[in-house]
C-alpha cells in the first residue's frame, strides 16, 4: 500500500506535465477540428466535419512528407548502420569515445544555424561553384528536393546512429566467434547473427527519425527556399499566415493520427523482435 | 566625379557616427558588431540593472514596454535612449508578417505595448476589439497637420484614431541589370515573362500571398486586391507555371540577390534601398501597372501590460530628430512633414524612396479583405505545394 503511495506521488510531477501539456491541449486541437474559420481567420465554435471533408486540398502537402520522409529514414538508416557497427565492433574504447563525441557535437548547435551554414555550401558560391570549376557544368543544389533531403539525412543522423550503436554494443561478440567457428564466413555471419540482433535498434532509429520527419518544417523551408511544401509547412501556414485555425487543427489531428499509427505498427514489431524476451525495449 | 566623392565622403561620414554610435559603449559595441538587435532588448529586459539609469522619471512609467515589429525597423540607439530617458527597457519581437502578428494577438497573452501595423490590418484589429483609440493627450507629439494624409488615414476607422503613421513604402522588384543584358524590365508582364525565360532559376517571390498573388494579378492588369475568383484563377495559372522557375518563394530575398543565386526579386523599398546601396546593378522597379503602395502605423494592443510606457515608446519615437535617426536607419519614407528639415537632401530626392508621380499615382493600397480573404490563402498554399 504505501508502495503504491509512493509511485503514485513519483509519477504525479510526470503525469500532471502530460496531462497539462499534452492531453489538454490535443483535446483543444480535436474541438477545434469540428470548428468553422472565422471571417477574419481564428476559430468560430461549431460542429461540423467540414474541415475533414476538405483535407484534400493539403493532399500535395501529405503526399510530399510521405515520400521524403520515409526516403529520409532509409538514406539515413543506410548511413547510419555501417558507422555505429564500426563504432560498435570496429574501433577501440579511445577511438569509440571521440568518435561518439563527434557524432553527438553537432547536436550542441542550434538546427537553424546548421541549416544556414548548408544555404552557403550548396548555393550557387559552394559546392556547385567547386563543380563548375573542375568541369562538370552548372547544377542547382539549393532550393531543391535534393537539399532537402540532404539536410534531413545530416540533421537526424545521430538519432539514427545512437540507437543501433547501442544495440550493437550489447551484441556478444563470441556469438560471431561461434558462428566462424561453425564455418559461416562473415558476410553470413553478419546476415544471420549481429543483423538480426540489431534489429530493434534499427527500429528505433527508423522510427525516432521518421516521427520527427513527419512534423519537420524548417528544413524544408530553408534549403527548399519554400518549394518543397511538407505538411509541417502547410501547418505553420495554416496556424500563422491564413489564420485558418479549424482546418489546420484538422489537418494536425490527421497527422497525429498517422503518428499513432506509426508507433502502434514499431510496437507490434518490436514485440515480435523482442520474441522469447516478452519486453519492448525504447533502446 | 564630384558627386562621387561627395556621395562617398558622405556615406563615410554615416558609417563613422554609427562606429562612434558604436563604439561608444562596450555592451552596445559587442551587440551591434554581433548583430544582434534583439538580444539587447531582451537582456535588457531581463536585467535592467545593467542599463545605465537617469535619477529623473525612474520608474514612473515602468521598467519595460514590448514592442512587436519588422526585421531592421527600428535604429537601437534609439531605443538605448530612450532608457536612459525614461528608465524603460524596450523589448523587441521581431514578425515576419501582418497575419501572424493577428494569430498572436488573436490568441491572446502576447504581452505586447505597441507593435506595427500595416494599413489594410488596422480596420481587422478594430473589428476584433483588439486595438484602443489612442489617448492623444498623451502623444504631444503627434501633430496631425505635419503627417501627409495618404499615410496617416487608414489610422482612422469610423472617425476615430486607431494608430499613427510610423513609415510608408511600396511593393515592386528588384533586379540585377548586369543579368539583364543592360535594359531593365519595368513592368510586373516583364518581371513574369523573364521568370519563365532567360532568369529561369533566379527569380524569388515573397511568403506572402498578398504581395505574390497581387502582383501576379498585376501581369493581367487586374486590381492589386481582387478576390473575384475568375481572375485570381488566372493569377493562379500564371503562378503555377511559373513556379518551376523560381529560385525561392521567401520573404527572407537580400541575402541570395546578394551572392549572385537570385537575379530579380518582388522586394520592399527599404530592402530595394539597401541593395541598390551596396550594389549599384540591383535596380529597384515599380511596375507600371502599378502594385503595391502601404503605410506602416504604431498602435497600442487592448491588453497592453504597460499602457503608460506605451504611449512614452511611441511619443518619443514620434519626435522629429528621434524619427529621423529611425528614417536614416531603415531607409524609408516618413510621412511627417517636420523630418523634411532635418533629413539630408540626397535622401529626400532619393528616387527609390520617393517614386515619380506617375508610378506612384498607379499603385494600389493593400484592402483589409485582401489579408483576411480564405481563398487567397487557399491559392497560396496550392502554389507552395505544387
Amino acid at each position: 500500500m504505501q508502495r503504491r503511495l509512493a509511485t503514485s506521488v513519483l509519477l504525479a510531477p510526470a503525469g500532471l506535465w502530460f496531462a497539462v501539456m499534452l492531453v489538454l491541449p490535443l483535446c483543444f486541437v480535436l474541438v477545434f477540428s469540428l470548428g468553422e474559420r472565422g471571417a477574419a481567420g481564428g476559430y468560430v465554435p461549431a460542429f461540423t466535419f467540414e474541415q475533414y471533408a476538405n483535407l484534400p486540398a493539403r493532399g500535395q502537402a501529405f503526399l510530399n512528407t510521405l515520400i521524403l520522409a520515409p526516403v529520409g529514414t532509409l538514406l539515413a538508416l543506410l548511413i547510419a548502420y555501417p558507422l555505429a557497427y564500426h563504432l560498435a565492433q570496429g574501433v577501440g574504447p579511445k577511438w569509440r569515445t571521440m568518435l561518439l563525441i563527434l557524432v553527438i557535437v553537432p547536436f550542441w548547435t542550434s538546427i537553424l544555424i546548421r541549416s544556414y551554414a548548408w544555404i552557403f555550401l550548396l548555393g550557387g558560391q559552394g559546392v556547385p561553384a567547386l563543380i563548375e570549376w573542375m568541369g562538370f557544368g552548372a547544377v542547382r543544389l539549393i532550393n531543391t528536393r535534393f537539399a532537402v533531403l540532404t539536410g534531413i539525412v545530416y540533421g537526424y543522423l545521430p538519432l539514427m546512429v545512437l540507437p543501433i550503436y547501442v544495440s550493437l554494443e550489447r551484441l556478444d561478440r563470441r556469438l560471431l566467434e561461434a558462428s566462424a567457428d561453425l564455418g559461416a564466413p562473415p558476410l553470413r555471419s553478419f546476415l544471420q547473427v549481429a543483423l538480426p540482433l540489431s534489429l530493434p535498434g534499427v527500429a528505433t532509429g527508423c522510427m525516432l527519425v521518421f516521427i520527427l520527419l513527419m512534423g519537420e518544417f524548417l528544413i524544408p523551408a530553408m534549403l527548399g527556399g519554400g518549394k518543397v511544401f511538407f505538411i509541417g509547412n502547410a501547418l505553420v501556414d495554416l496556424f500563422l499566415q491564413s489564420r485558418n485555425w479549424a482546418f489546420g487543427a484538422a489537418v494536425a489531428v490527421t497527422l497525429v493520427a498517422i503518428m499513432l499509427g506509426t508507433v502502434t505498427f514499431y510496437l507490434m514489431l518490436m514485440r515480435r523482435l523482442g520474441g522469447a524476451r516478452g519486453n519492448v525495449d525504447l533502446i | 566625379m564630384k558627386d562621387k566623392i561627395d556621395h562617398i565622403s558622405r556615406r563615410k561620414f554615416m558609417e563613422e557616427l554609427r562606429r562612434y554610435q558604436k563604439g561608444s559603449v562596450t555592451r552596445r559595441h559587442f551587440l551591434g558588431v554581433t548583430g544582434l538587435g534583439t538580444a539587447a532588448a531582451v537582456l535588457g529586459a531581463a536585467m535592467p540593472g545593467l542599463l545605465p539609469r537617469r535619477a529623473f522619471a525612474q520608474g514612473s512609467i515602468g521598467d519595460r514596454v514590448v514592442l512587436a515589429t519588422w526585421p531592421n525597423y527600428h535604429d537601437l540607439a534609439n531605443f538605448d535612449a530612450f532608457t536612459a530617458e525614461t528608465g524603460a527597457a524596450v523589448q523587441v519581437n521581431v514578425f515576419g508578417s501582418n497575419e501572424e502578428m493577428l494569430a498572436k494577438l488573436q490568441a491572446g497573452g502576447s504581452g505586447w505595448d505597441v507593435f506595427v501595423p500595416t494599413n489594410y490590418a488596422i480596420s481587422t484589429y478594430v473589428d476584433q476589439d483588439l486595438i484602443e483609440p489612442l489617448d492623444l493627450s498623451l502623444l504631444p507629439n503627434y501633430d496631425a497637420a505635419s503627417f501627409d494624409p495618404r499615410f496617416a488615414d487608414p489610422g482612422t476607422v469610423g472617425g476615430k484614431l486607431y494608430a499613427v503613421p510610423k513609415n510608408w513604402g511600396t511593393t515592386g522588384f528588384a533586379v540585377n541589370t548586369s543579368r539583364s543584358g543592360g535594359t531593365t524590365p519595368a513592368t510586373w508582364k516583364e518581371f513574369w515573362d523573364l521568370t519563365q525565360t532567360t532568369f529561369s532559376g533566379r527569380t524569388m517571390v515573397h511568403d506572402y500571398q498578398l504581395t505574390t498573388i497581387g502582383n501576379a494579378l498585376k501581369y493581367f492588369g487586374f486590381s492589386f486586391n481582387s478576390v473575384d475568383p475568375a481572375e485570381l484563377a488566372k493569377a493562379e495559372e500564371l503562378l503555377l507555371a511559373a513556379k518551376p522557375h523560381l529560385f525561392a518563394i521567401n520573404s527572407d530575398y537580400q541575402p541570395s540577390m546578394r551572392s549572385g543565386d537570385a537575379w530579380m526579386t518582388i522586394c520592399w523599398t527599404g530592402d530595394g534601398k539597401q541593395l541598390n546601396r551596396d550594389m549599384p546593378e540591383i535596380a529597384y522597379v515599380l511596375g507600371r501597372e502599378g502594385g503595391e503602395l502601404w503605410s506602416d502605423f504604431y498602435a497600442v494592443p487592448k491588453s497592453a501590460p504597460h499602457r503608460a510606457a506605451a504611449y512614452a515608446l511611441i511619443d518619443f519615437l514620434l519626435r522629429p530628430e528621434v524619427n529621423a535617426r529611425e528614417a536614416l536607419f531603415h531607409g524609408y519614407p516618413v510621412p511627417d512633414a517636420r523630418l523634411s528639415a532635418i533629413l539630408p537632401a540626397e535622401v529626400l530626392a532619393d528616387p527609390i524612396l520617393y517614386p515619380a508621380a506617375d508610378l506612384l499615382n498607379a499603385l494600389e493600397f493593400g484592402a483589409a479583405v485582401t489579408l483576411t480573404d480564405p481563398n487567397r490563402a487557399e491559392l497560396m498554399a496550392r502554389f507552395k505545394s505544387a
